[in-house]
């Protein structure tokens, strides 16, 4: 008796059983991302990550545009960070043009900083629960996130694109009796996310969907390159508020949180951590701060630089260092941007992660490198 | 006498008017029928192209919950969604996959362009990669203003949309 | 100059120290002429290795550049990993520079594993020829790729190829990145490419 198996099935060759899966653009994440996986069966076994359907030439944009104008487009790549990715820039353009920042400002600018690393984290986690088909993972984060918007709407005016920060300070001064306010939704919003332990990360399905998933060795997260809740999830104790103080984080006692597993449960635990962590700096600053003064020093129209000189500067952001390199050749324009992004940073670890493991883990292994494509793309 | 009318060389005319009329009986109604089931179960495809997602996915978020005015969120294959959300900028990679996704969905099907940069490309007016809106690529029927538009906004294009499918033909697509 | 070359000399006295530092009171803006010691320290352990094969840019705080030919810039990039400590690249960046004819690539490395180094950053320049017309790939546009000695520039070199038109021999993987695939204009971020109604 013969018997003829389907041609699926009667591949004996290794190289015949392979397939070639597109993962994306349109995919049940958030943002444009093409993942060009080959598995064999279920398992992966090489990646090829092909981002750039979100490239919007900022940097290009930014040579024709003057220092602050600039600075609407800059904060587009990720504007639930929006103050985050616009800090190192205007970091960068108060050392070209040479501006003293007033004490009060810098403070803001802390608050304004920790507060929307909070909301960012929120999305992500939000965004996490998606990729896992967990509901109450994207309801409470996306619920909670709305405190921390007031705060920032407040304060700012707008929901999610600030534009707050400005070379020689922030555009404006902090609302009356915005420090009660902000001091009672921060110690609420603590409250609340502590009791996201047990809904999640004590949760045994998301324990086992992510624990000893994508595990990212420490010897491997440094050659990478890898940076921010990656890197500290590998072991390497890195922050660049403790590391290297930008404005007045010197004066603030900022912990930093290092897990040593380096797979995906650590991964999405440390930006939880980190929220805590951005709870106690802002209620540190708010003590610290100086109760009156001016938080801005008026530019002249059009300023300029003083010649030829470059200047890179780096904050930690919501997904780790955010380096912004500004060439300037005494123009009113700069020469040239660079933001040399996070998320791009990390994309490098992708296609390592995912090698050899099971097709199905691929969601949980990717959102959790903390990966904005917008942000990547630029 | 009826048999008279109806020869077998007419058969298929006659049936043909008799249509026409059954048509024009239970036109309205049965219109306003597929209508109101369309503008309760609006499912949007899961294509989030740019920074206007985040707004999109606060609008079902339990503070603005899009799903009371039977916009569910945004899950699920796009062969049974019949509603895409351009939220933002679409850049010339994109725009043939933007294409694609559209030519894979079943009619009926609407489009809402969220943001400035789907609608005139707004910030990246002068950008080398990005589309300037998306008009060229796919029909649009609400345009929804803003960079990014606030949640309530979006939530106010939907509702406009559903205003238009009630008055649209449903029988166009029968 | 005969109180300058008293100064040595008499370095006991404190009468005749005080003159010097009067003028400088005049005069407070050119005071900081003393380069940062670590970062000087730095910068002296690649000039004593190469010597004049580099050319150290500026010592400021916490940054320290480097400009290399591009037929040194593989030695020089091992040294500082071997020599240095330093473990990674955060960012390379091409700057395109028209009138000088040439496209210079930065590196900034940074290192994780010494703790000494957390503040630094090291800024490894070089520049490679620039051709009117470029045929990305196929021209003179080339240089020495770092990844086999920092393995994080593998998708930083390819953004630069793209986006420059600078390709970097012994690179594995020299594809498009962020383009569109039909891209068939110049690279985006010359100088002679403009855009749109500018």
């Amino acid at each position: 008796m013969t018997f003829n198996l389907p041609p699926g099935l009667a591949l004996q060759k290794v190289d015949e059983r392979i397939m070639t899966l597109n993962v994306g653009p349109q995919h049940p994440g958030s943002g444009h991302m093409r993942i060009i996986v080959q598995i064999d069966g279920d398992y992966i076994v090489a990646c090829d990550p092909d981002p750039g359907y979100v490239h919007r030439g900022e940097e290009k944009m930014a040579e024709y545009r003057n220092y602050i104008t600039n600075i609407p487009h800059l904060e587009r790549p990720v504007i639930h960070d929006s103050c985050n990715v616009l800090y190192p820039y205007v970091l960068g353009a108060e050392e070209l043009l040479g501006i003293e920042v007033p004490e009060r400002a810098k403070y803001v600018r802390v608050i304004a900083s920790e507060l929307n690393r909070c909301i960012y984290i929120m999305y992500w986690l939000a965004i996490y629960g998606i990729f896992l088909g967990h509901s109450t993972m994207f309801m409470w984060p996306a619920g909670d996130r709305e405190l921390l918007i007031d705060l920032m709407e407040k304060m700012t005016g707008a929901r999610v694109t600030h534009a707050h920060f400005v070379p020689g300070g922030v555009r404006n001064d902090l609302p009356p009796n915005f420090e009660d306010v902000c001091l009672r939704q921060v110690n609420y919003f603590e409250k609340r996310i502590k009791e996201y332990a047990a809904v999640f990360y004590d949760n045994p399905i998301l324990i086992s969907r992510t624990r000893d998933t994508g595990i990212l060795s420490r010897q491997d997260a440094i050659r990478y390159g890898t940076t921010g809740s990656v890197l500290r999830a590998s072991g390497v104790d890195y922050d660049l508020r403790v590391k290297e103080p930008y404005d007045v984080y010197d004066e603030l006692d900022v912990h930093t949180n290092v897990m040593k597993e380096g797979d995906s449960y650590a991964r999405s635990r440390i930006p939880w951590l980190d929220m805590m962590e951005s709870c106690n700096i802002i209620r540190q600053a708010l003590q610290k701060m100086p109760k009156s003064g001016s938080v801005r020093v008026k530019l002249k129209p059009n300023p300029k630089t003083k010649g030829l000189e470059s200047v890179y500067k780096r904050v930690e952001s919501g997904r780790g260092s955010l380096g912004c390199y500004i060439v300037s050749d005494a123009k009113t324009e700069p020469y040239r941007v660079k933001l040399s992004v996070p998320s791009f940073r990390n994309l490098i670890a992708l296609p390592n992660l995912l090698k050899g493991e099971k097709l199905g883990n691929m969601p949980s292994v990717y959102w959790s490198l903390n990966y904005w494509p917008v942000e990547a793309d630029r | 006498m009826l048999k008279d009318l109806v020869t077998p060389e007419n058969a298929n005319v006659f049936v043909g008017k008799l249509g026409d009329i059954l048509e024009k009986a239970i036109d309205k109604p049965l219109g306003y029928a597929i209508n109101w089931g369309r503008i309760w179960s609006l499912w949007p495809v899961h294509i989030e192209t740019a920074c206007c997602s985040v707004e999109f996915g606060a609008a079902s978020s339990p503070r603005y919950d899009v799903e009371r005015f039977g916009i569910i969120e945004a899950f699920g294959s796009l062969r049974q969604c019949d509603l895409v959300v351009v939220q933002g900028t679409i850049t010339r990679k994109m725009a043939p996959r933007l294409r694609l996704v559209y030519d894979q969905m079943p009619e009926p099907k609407y489009v809402i362009a969220m943001g400035a940069c789907a609608i005139t490309g707004g910030l990246y007016f002068d950008s080398y990669n990005v589309l300037p809106g998306i008009d060229g690529v796919i029909p649009v029927d609400v345009y929804v203003p803003g960079c990014p538009p606030r949640p309530e906004t979006l939530i106010q294009g939907c509702m406009l949309l559903q205003e238009k499918i009630k008055r649209m033909k449903a029988r166009k697509f029968v | 100059m005969s109180t300058e070359t008293e100064n040595p000399s008499a370095d006991a006295k404190p009468e005749i120290k005080t003159p010097p530092a009067k003028p400088a009171a005049n005069k407070p803006e050119p005071t900081p002429v003393e380069l940062p010691a670590f970062e000087k320290s730095i910068s002296d352990k690649i000039v004593e290795k190469f010597g004049d094969k580099v050319e150290v840019a500026f010592v400021k705080e916490d940054r320290v550049r480097i400009n290399v030919d591009k037929e040194n810039v593989h030695d020089v990039a091992e040294f500082i990993r071997d020599g240095l400590n330093y473990d990674h690249v955060e960012s390379v960046s091409g700057v395109d520079y028209p009138q000088d004819n040439e496209i210079e690539v930065v590196y900034h490395i940074g290192s994780y594993t010494d703790s000494s180094l957390a503040r630094q950053i090291l800024v490894l320049a070089t520049r490679a020829p620039r051709e009117t017309n470029p045929i990305p790939g196929n021209d003179a546009t080339r240089l020495p790729t770092l990844r086999d000695v920092f393995y994080s520039v593998e998708f930083h070199e390819r953004e630069v190829f793209e986006m420059f038109g600078v390709f970097f021999e012994g690179h594995p993987d020299n594809r498009r990145l962020l383009l569109p695939e039909d891209w068939a204009d110049l690279p985006p971020l010359r100088k002679d490419f403009a855009i749109k109604g500018r």
